[in-house]
């Protein structure tokens, strides 16, 4: 029974890691950049989403929209005002560690708004979920809840991206952006589209995040964050069911890794397969192998 | 005498005066007692940021792979050297000997992690390559977390749970105690000798960048398949430079190591964190420019005290800082506008031409 316990904590994990691991991988296909900054934006929903149900008091639901429309604009704006500028940038390089500023810059406001004390934060969901095998195996509200938003939210990016018109233009900008732009597509619009969804993602996966391990801190965000990049990776950067993969495996791995082996090598672990599976398999489970032309 | 020196000989004899020039300046401020015992006390961790970060450029800046996890060869350097010191506290009385050892044996442990880690990773490419190096660092911060090394009359005690599983005689010591780290290092470094490593990290990085075999790996970074097609051997220079690079981050572990009497390893210290700090000294000094990584290492090392004033806010400012000059450094609108309005860019513009 404890294993099948494991397995379900670690799918719910590996849920958060999926959605988060999105974000990231959407950005990378589209703007072809690490956003480093990316796992501060969870934190910041987590406290969003913490402001508005304990010092507003309002209903969980509408805390969470709120910290999906913040994070969204954040996103929106931390692409116009710190990465666009350096879209064409001689090197590379150069937006990464923009990104990592963003980040500090982040964690910093955080740390002067809310103080560096953790805080408890609230779950959303009231629901205690369900008991099966006469009352041996129990699995909780939240954990049945990130799984299901998980699978929604999976299903519901990958008919935007392959269906509707929007989603189509951002294939078509992560494939080729100037020939994009001939067809007549918006590319600054297109990756600001792709920004907002990345963030909304994020804020939903900090209340889930924060739901299931109840704090948050300013530096809540980081561990995660590192963690779904190397689920990103891990599926290989810029495939969308490559994340949603990468990120369950990766949380069953370190669910596993924690209950079996030692909590203290848990991340390690994680860190290890994926070195395995980059060896074996250098751009990802589902990366897209490109030819080097000479 | 300046004048009959070629241009590269030119340039490194400015960074290596440059050096001189800051050590005795800073030195002679010490010693009349001129700055305050805090901006004293960070002169060494100054040292050990400026060799990471040129050792940094070696791998990003000359060899063109992106490194994120430098900071677990400093780690490296860092425990092998505190646990050599320790072990001989008392067998080798004379300190500058024994951290002379210290310092070889952090570098070489260092080197080897370099090449064992090398091997695997350099055949990847890219982001993969970076997201690797990262989880390496990390690998290594969190095994040795878990470490615990004792002595007694029988020699050395392995494990990896707790002291209790050491199962040692009574007379045993504790000399790697996992989470805790290693305490009581002697505190052998001193603004001098990091001084000195600088210069040797600097004669060793130049001289390479300046060598055929430097020249074989930038050879790599600008054009991997036309540097393989004239008969270089990747393999060889990739893990060349990658395991230089390794050693003298394991230096600048030593260092680091022997300025606190406690070794431990956190997020902060030798996680992916700082690795990041350091690719920022990197990336903001000029990516291949050698004494731009110095220059940023210590104007960002020192910039932290400097604002400490500010309290609260001095991170906030200095997150501020970093993304204006990373934006104004390399936004392509920037350097048009730079172009245009200030002399210097107008006086490279003529120079070119």
């Amino acid at each position: 029974m404890s294993f099948i316990s494991y397995l379900i904590n670690g799918l719910s994990l590996g849920s958060v890691y999926a959605i988060i691991a999105l974000g990231y991988t959407m950005v990378y296909g589209i703007a072809k950049m690490l956003n480093f900054a990316h796992g501060d934006v969870i934190m910041i929903g987590a406290y969003m989403a913490l402001l508005a149900m304990t010092q507003a008091g309002m209903s969980p639901v509408i805390a969470v929209l709120i910290a999906i429309v913040v994070c969204t604009v954040l996103g929106v704006v931390i692409e116009r005002i710190a990465y666009k500028p350096l879209r064409n940038a001689a090197s590379s390089l150069s937006v990464l560690i923009t990104a990592i500023g963003v980040s500090y810059l982040l964690q910093n406001i955080a740390l002067l708004a809310f103080g560096s004390n953790a805080k408890t934060f609230p779950s959303v969901i009231k629901w205690s979920g369900i008991t099966l095998a006469d009352g041996q195996l129990n699995i909780s509200g939240v954990t049945v809840v990130t799984i299901g938003v998980c699978l929604v939210i999976m299903v519901v990016l990958v008919a935007f991206v392959q269906k509707s018109k929007p989603g189509q233009a951002m294939r078509a900008v992560s494939e080729d952006k100037g020939a994009a732009q001939l067809m007549g597509i918006n590319v600054n619009a297109t990756i600001a589209l792709t920004f907002a969804i990345g963030s909304a993602l994020a804020a939903v996966a900090g209340v889930l995040y924060c739901s299931a391990y109840p704090s948050v801190t300013p530096y809540t965000g980081a561990m995660p964050g590192i963690k779904a990049f190397v689920a990103a990776v891990f599926g290989g950067i810029g495939s969308i069911p490559g994340a949603f993969i990468g990120g369950l495996i990766l949380g069953i791995i370190e669910i596993f890794g924690r209950a079996y082996i030692t909590s203290q090598l848990a991340d390690a672990l994680v860190f290890a397969v994926l070195i395995i599976v980059l060896l074996v398999k250098p751009t990802g489970l589902l990366g897209k192998k490109i030819q080097e032309k000479v | 005498m300046l004048k009959k020196m070629n241009k590269t000989t030119k340039s490194n004899f400015i960074t290596y005066g440059i050096v001189i020039v800051a050590f005795v300046v800073m030195q002679t401020l010490i010693s009349t007692g001129s700055i305050s015992s805090l901006l004293e006390g960070i002169m060494v961790p100054i040292c050990i940021y400026v060799i990471m970060a040129v050792s940094l450029n070696l791998v990003v800046g000359i060899l063109g792979e992106l490194s994120l996890g430098h900071a677990g060869f400093m780690c490296v350097g860092a425990f092998s050297s505190a646990f050599f010191s320790k072990c001989m506290r008392d067998v080798i009385e004379n300190g500058a000997l024994r951290f002379f050892l210290a310092m070889l044996i952090g570098i070489v442990v260092a080197a080897v992690f370099g090449i064992l880690i090398g091997i695997p990773v350099l055949r990847l490419k890219g982001d993969y390559l970076a997201i690797v190096t990262l989880a390496f660092g990390e690998i290594i911060k969190n095994l040795v977390n878990v470490l615990f090394i004792g002595k007694d009359s029988n020699g050395f005690h392995f494990s990896t749970k707790d002291v209790m599983a050491l199962n040692m005689e009574p007379d045993g010591t504790v000399i790697v105690n996992g989470p805790q780290g290693i305490t009581g290092t002697p505190q052998d470094s001193t603004f001098l000798i990091g001084f000195i490593m600088i210069l040797i990290t600097l004669f060793i990085v130049l001289n390479l960048i300046n060598s055929r075999d430097g020249r074989a790996i930038m050879a790599i970074r600008d054009n991997r398949i036309a540097a393989e097609s004239v008969g270089i051997n990747i393999t060889k220079y990739k893990l060349m430079a990658f395991t230089i690079s390794a050693a003298l981050a394991g230096g600048a572990g030593v260092l680091y190591a022997h300025n606190l009497s406690t070794l431990t390893a956190n997020t902060n210290n030798f996680g992916y964190n700082q690795s990041i700090m350091i690719l920022v000294f990197v990336v903001l000094g000029g990516i291949g420019n050698i004494r731009g990584s110095i220059i940023a290492a210590v104007v960002l090392t020192l910039l932290p005290e400097l604002l400490r004033g500010l309290q609260d806010y001095r991170m906030l400012i200095y997150a501020i800082v970093l993304i204006a000059m990373m934006l104004f450094n390399w936004a392509p609108k920037a350097i048009e506008w730079r172009e245009k309005y200030l002399s210097f860019g107008r006086k490279k513009k003529e120079a070119v031409k």
